[in-house]
């Protein structure tokens, strides 16, 4: 493994910190429009270009619905595009969303999580990324501004991979960490251009022939056209194919950015988990607070372990059910609330693949920190000791807990 | 439909089209085809405009002549004629 030894300690909070990672990628397009808590990637990148330090074209729009189709027609033409939004402003892209994942446009795009409008509100929970979920992005969620750094470098490979094509979200938890300033490793300039290197484009055979996949006055292609009831369900299965093709590459870039960096991030974290009794599997920056508990845990005894998912969407299955089998009670922790259904939608989609176990665990859902409610190490312990009294009992008393809520 | 059409392995991916329009016969669509009384054709080349599809061409007789490939079956054509010389004939 060559780590450059020249990684320099910064100092950035995430937001800073992906700014900093799209800086050093030097996008050829960013368009975006500030909305807080993503603003200061916005403010600091709009720095970056007018000292002239990338070579970036920067398009201030009028809405996030523009900022997402610019980035659209940039990658379309050929380029690399990167926007950042947060909460309304990524329900207000919603439609061009799931126009970049058909397209197969591997934007990349950061995502200040932060609560959905009303009332209105600007602190953290997953209301946004989740709104989002089914419309084929792949999601990467952060623990710290360290993954925020590491991901927006890794997001370009991972998109552009030859059989992914893919637009790729980065999460990272609004104010907690888009706010927070923490340490951060950074690699220098020329290790990430080596990196992420050119573009990557689909081979395609269109109406003049093969070419490759973007606007080209030589080679023209029409891209986006209308596809009736005879086409469109075959072009779907593309997109399904694609998601499960990123579950084969993702880990294919992790490992070569380990080699580069000294950093190794996979599909799933899993902590503790060989004998455990208990478990809480979750996303973002939550889940240090639940590793730091599960230690203290385990020093009182407590047969505890986590799992933290990294990668959302692809839904990284086989791992999951790997890494949960034989622990006889989970917990699954949403910061969002899919409002009339069974539960929140990461405890639907754990739940869901567990079905065909064996041995099925109790599986109860903790909603939690919703709007930016706090969730400390004593509302994770009360958690588990939930999830352990379910796990004695054999059955949860409630399918559904929201942890944390004045009752 | 007209053309025998592949499974989704074999479709070019970004959902971009692989052929041409010229290759999408839409003729089947509708449910008239227009017919145009030549003897009372002025050939002012006023269908040929409207067509929506330019499936009308002026050929190289003077008059318009229809491409039932891909005529929709609009009327646009009969509704513009300023001579009402066009009719639109239900398929049978």
């Amino acid at each position: 493994m060559k780590v450059p030894e020249k990684q320099i300690l910064m100092g950035l909070n995430g937001d800073e910190a992906a700014a900093y990672a799209v800086k050093q990628v030097n996008p050829d397009v960013v368009a975006a429009y500030p909305i807080t808590p993503q603003t200061i990637i916005v403010e600091r990148f709009s720095e970056y270009v007018a000292d002239g330090l990338v070579d970036t074209e920067f398009i201030s729009v009028e809405s996030e619905h523009s900022a997402l189709s610019c980035c659209v027609g940039a990658a379309a033409a050929g380029g690399r595009a990167f926007t950042a939004t947060a909460a309304n402003g990524l329900a207000l892209m919603w439609e061009i969303t799931y126009i970049a994942s058909a397209l197969r446009l591997p934007i990349v795009m950061a995502v200040a999580n932060r609560a959905l409008s009303a009332p209105i509100n600007i602190h953290n929970d997953h209301s946004d990324a989740m709104g989002a979920r089914d419309s084929g992005w792949i999601q990467i969620w952060c623990e710290n501004s360290q993954e925020v750094y590491d991901a927006c470098i890794e997001a370009w490979r991972m998109g552009e991979h030859p059989d992914v094509q893919l637009p790729v979200m980065v999460n990272l938890d609004g104010f907690t960490l888009s706010h927070t300033l923490e340490n951060v490793l950074t690699l220098p300039d020329e290790v990430v251009q080596e990196f992420v290197g050119e573009r990557n484009f689909m081979r395609v055979r269109g109406h003049m022939g093969e070419a490759e996949f973007r606007l080209d006055p030589e080679r023209p292609l029409t891209i986006g056209p209308l596809d009736l009831p005879d086409f469109y369900y075959e072009h779907k299965l593309h997109q399904v194919e694609a998601l499960k093709a990123a579950l084969k590459a993702i880990p294919t870039v992790d490992e070569e950015y380990w080699e580069v960096s000294g950093r190794k991030y996979e599909l799933i974290h899993p902590y503790r988990l060989e004998d455990a009794e208990i478990a809480l599997i979750g996303l973002g920056s939550t889940m240090g607070t639940v590793m730091h508990v599960v230690d203290e845990l385990r020093e009182e005894g407590v047969k505890a372990g986590a799992l933290k998912l990294r990668i959302f969407r692809p839904f990284p299955e086989e791992a999951l059910k790997e890494a949960l089998r034989g622990i006889p009670a989970i917990g699954v922790l949403d910061r969002a609330i899919s409002f009339g259904a069974p539960g929140g939608p990461l405890y639907m989609e754990v739940k869901t693949i567990l079905y065909e176990e064996d041995d099925r665990p109790i599986v109860v859902n903790y909603i939690h920190g919703l709007g930016g409610r706090d969730t400390p190490p004593d509302l994770i312990r009360s958690i588990y000791k939930n999830l352990d009294q379910a796990r004695v009992r054999g059955r949860a008393e409630e399918r559904v807990v929201y942890a944390g809520v004045r009752g | 439909m007209s053309v025998d059409k592949p499974s989704w392995r074999e479709l070019p991916p970004g959902a971009i089209p692989y052929l041409s329009s010229a290759e999408y016969e839409t003729g089947d669509w509708g449910v008239s085809n227009p017919s145009i009384d030549l003897s009372r054709c002025t050939r002012c080349t006023l269908c040929h405009f409207y067509c929506p599809e330019g499936a009308i061409r002026m050929g190289e007789d003077g008059y318009p002549h229809v491409d039932l490939r891909y005529c929709k079956g609009c009327g646009v054509c009969a509704e513009e004629c300023p001579v009402k010389c066009i009719r639109m004939v239900a398929k049978a």
